[in-house]
């Protein structure tokens, strides 16, 4: 069995109180060669806080055909978006 | 012996095998087995550099004159050098490499641990920071010990041929001389026979996980580096570090 | 609208095409082709500076070129994984590799002989590179762009280590002038003929224009590239070596020489001097680890196999 191990791809939180954001992938055998490697890989400027990585395998992930039925029901509901409101002239901190 | 002479030696030896190891390794470049694990090599390298360019630098200014981290590196001899015989020698396969790392980690790990304790402020300090490091070299060398012990039959066997080829050059590690007593009493240095019991556990703890026998401590081991007498290794590294330096001397780069 | 509409609709709006979505053929063929060249080449790359890393006259002088030829490691592999996503794995570019299907860039073929060529490398090739990898930020495939960005991030000090070295060279004693110029006279015209044919003799760009794969062409990046250069070798008193290299102060812009295309394409086929020296190397490499790569994937398996029973 000579290969480069599976792809697994990895998410890495810059400071603390940030959300886990996705940097890219890598190959490895295992999950602690996969952290290691991340570390080794995507570490290397002093970039990071905490490192998750979940093999590639184990994403389900929505398909480009999906996306009309998926994304596009939100287009009309504004009034989610806190700029629908109008408010009286002089109303602060709200 | 004055107490800076010793201190220089002592800082040498450590900066030394940080050279030399940190040299073997930047070998690996554009040779490891994965792309991913080649990085990996090069950023221990990186990291061994980094100490022993610490170290070196303490060295010169301790000695004064003109001396430099780079007069220390490129233009002392075979028999000017310090390092651990075990870090000079060379990277065989992948697994030779791991396990003279990994018997060097675990050194370095125990020793650096109680060097940030030192009386001197450089050597605190430098254990501080090279502690760290080092516990990822120990953890990430640990882990491929573990695999290729448990991997194929061709790995456990290559594994535990390293083993055996390499362990003659532990003893090395732990020999003392006058420096070292002039220092601990000093509470400068570090007593490298309180370093060898704990050195002993972490080898036993790894080699267990990894289905490995720990040799016998009874093995003939090779010693010299305090006195600078060398495998054949060590000079050929040398020619070829020192090259630039040696054939254009007294120019910048 | 069909798939190929909705894909030239994307191009025409400056939308990234990404994985999942539907691509011609031909564009996802030409981005495999084009992205495992360009990884290849980062790795390929690593071994004329690798040459040097033992034998690097200062300890400072080690550690930065060490931690460059990793940085080029590292781009080599976010670009196989960018690679990747067009359904062709990092273990079948590696083969197109090492069996000569797929190329690498040709400057790499050449020899690094004296420590100045460390200067060289990274002055004018990495120069050569940053000007194509900025230029591919705006790449329509969006995990190549991604990589792009990250890339170009990263190399913002590659270029510059080059130049200092060089610069050092040139205003240190003669002999290390000297070496300078001639590192110069060997890189210079290998690192022009680094953006590839003239836009008229290459039958590839065209498409990959069109897709906005490719967003400016060979000739104005490589007249971008000499326009920048030729100052930075005057202020350091070097000469680049084209009897020809003259200012047109009507296009703003230096006239340079012929390009010895013989010499390109033979390079290009395998004839440079380090062809099969680089390929070789890599083959070694690779074989020298295919029982790592066993061991390891056969201890992940295990593991697997205990964490599913317990």
């Amino acid at each position: 069995m000579d290969n480069q191990g599976e792809i697994w791809e990895v998410f890495i939180q810059s400071k603390p109180g940030l959300a886990h954001k996705h940097v890219g992938n890598l190959h490895a055998m295992g999950e602690e060669m996969a952290l290691q490697n991340a570390r080794d890989l995507y570490t290397r400027r002093k970039e990071g806080t905490c490192i998750w990585v979940v093999r590639h395998a184990d994403i389900f992930s929505s398909n480009p055909e999906d996306s009309g039925s998926f994304f596009d029901p939100s287009d009309d509901k504004i009034y989610r978006q806190a700029t629908h409101y109008v408010m009286p002239e002089g109303a602060k901190h709200i | 012996m004055e107490l800076k002479d010793a201190l220089i030696q002592y800082s040498l030896r450590i900066a030394d095998s940080s050279l030399i190891l940190g040299q073997r390794m930047a070998e690996w470049c554009s040779n490891g087995p994965t792309l991913e694990e080649d990085i990996a090599l090069s950023n221990i390298s990186l990291d061994l550099f980094g100490q022993s360019r610490m170290l070196l630098s303490y060295a010169a200014d301790l000695k004064g004159n003109d001396e430099s981290e780079d007069t220390l590196a490129f233009h002392r001899n075979e028999r000017e050098y310090f390092n651990c015989l075990i870090t000079e020698l060379p990277n065989g396969h992948f697994g030779d490499t791991i396990v003279r790392n990994f018997f060097f980690d675990a050194y370095c790990y125990h020793l650096y641990n109680a060097l940030k304790e030192s009386k001197d402020e450089t050597l605190a300090a430098f254990g501080e920071k090279s502690l760290k490091e080092v516990t990822y070299h120990l953890r990430h060398n640990s882990e491929w010990i573990i695999r290729l012990a448990n991997g194929t039959e061709e790995s456990i066997n290559k594994i535990k041929q390293s083993v055996i080829d390499i362990w003659p050059y532990t003893g090395d590690m732990f020999a003392m001389d006058e420096v070292d007593e002039l220092l601990i009493e000093k509470s400068i240095a570090i007593d490298l026979n309180t370093i060898k019991s704990k050195w002993n556990n972490t080898i036993k703890e790894v080699f267990e996980r990894a289905n490995l026998e720990v040799p016998s401590i009874d093995v003939y081991m090779q010693t010299g580096s305090l006195k600078g007498i060398h495998t054949e290794h060590l000079g050929h590294m040398l020619g070829e570090m020192q090259y630039i330096p040696r054939a254009y001397p007294n120019m910048e780069w | 609208m069909t798939d190929l509409e909705k894909f030239n609709d994307k191009i025409a709006n400056n939308i990234k095409i990404e994985p999942k979505d539907w691509m011609p053929d031909d564009y996802r063929k030409h981005l495999q082709r084009q992205m495992s060249q360009h990884a290849h080449s980062e790795i390929i790359g690593m071994q004329p500076e690798g040459n040097w890393v033992l034998r690097a006259p200062t300890m400072r002088a080690k550690v930065i070129l060490l931690a460059k030829i990793q940085d080029e490691a590292g781009h080599g592999l976010y670009l196989y994984s960018a690679a990747e996503t067009l359904g062709k794995s990092r273990d079948t570019y590696i083969e197109e590799l090492q069996t000569g299907k797929a190329k690498y860039s040709s400057i790499f073929n050449y020899p690094t002989l004296s420590w100045a060529d460390m200067g060289a490398v990274g002055w004018l090739v990495d120069g050569a590179a940053i000007v194509n990898q900025v230029s591919l930020q705006r790449t329509s495939y969006g995990p190549y762009a991604r990589s792009m960005v990250r890339i170009c991030k990263e190399e913002s000090f590659h270029q510059r280590q080059g130049y200092e070295i060089i610069a050092t060279l040139a205003k240190g004693t003669p002999k290390q002038k000297e070496m300078a110029q001639d590192a110069l006279n060997r890189f210079w015209w290998p690192s022009i003929m680094m953006f590839g044919p003239h836009d008229a003799d290459s039958y590839r760009s065209s498409n990959a224009m069109e897709w906005k794969i490719k967003l400016e062409s060979n000739d104005a990046l490589r007249q971008s590239f000499i326009d920048k250069t030729v100052p930075q070798a005057e202020l350091l008193g070097l000469t680049i070596p084209d009897p020809d290299l003259k200012w047109n102060e009507e296009r703003g812009s230096y006239d340079f020489g012929e390009i010895n295309w013989e010499e390109f394409w033979n390079v290009v086929k395998g004839n440079g001097p380090c062809n099969k020296q680089r390929i070789k190397h890599h083959v070694k490499a690779h074989e020298n680890g295919k029982w790592v790569r066993e061991a390891a994937n056969a201890y992940a398996k295990k593991q697997k196999e205990i964490k599913k029973a317990s």
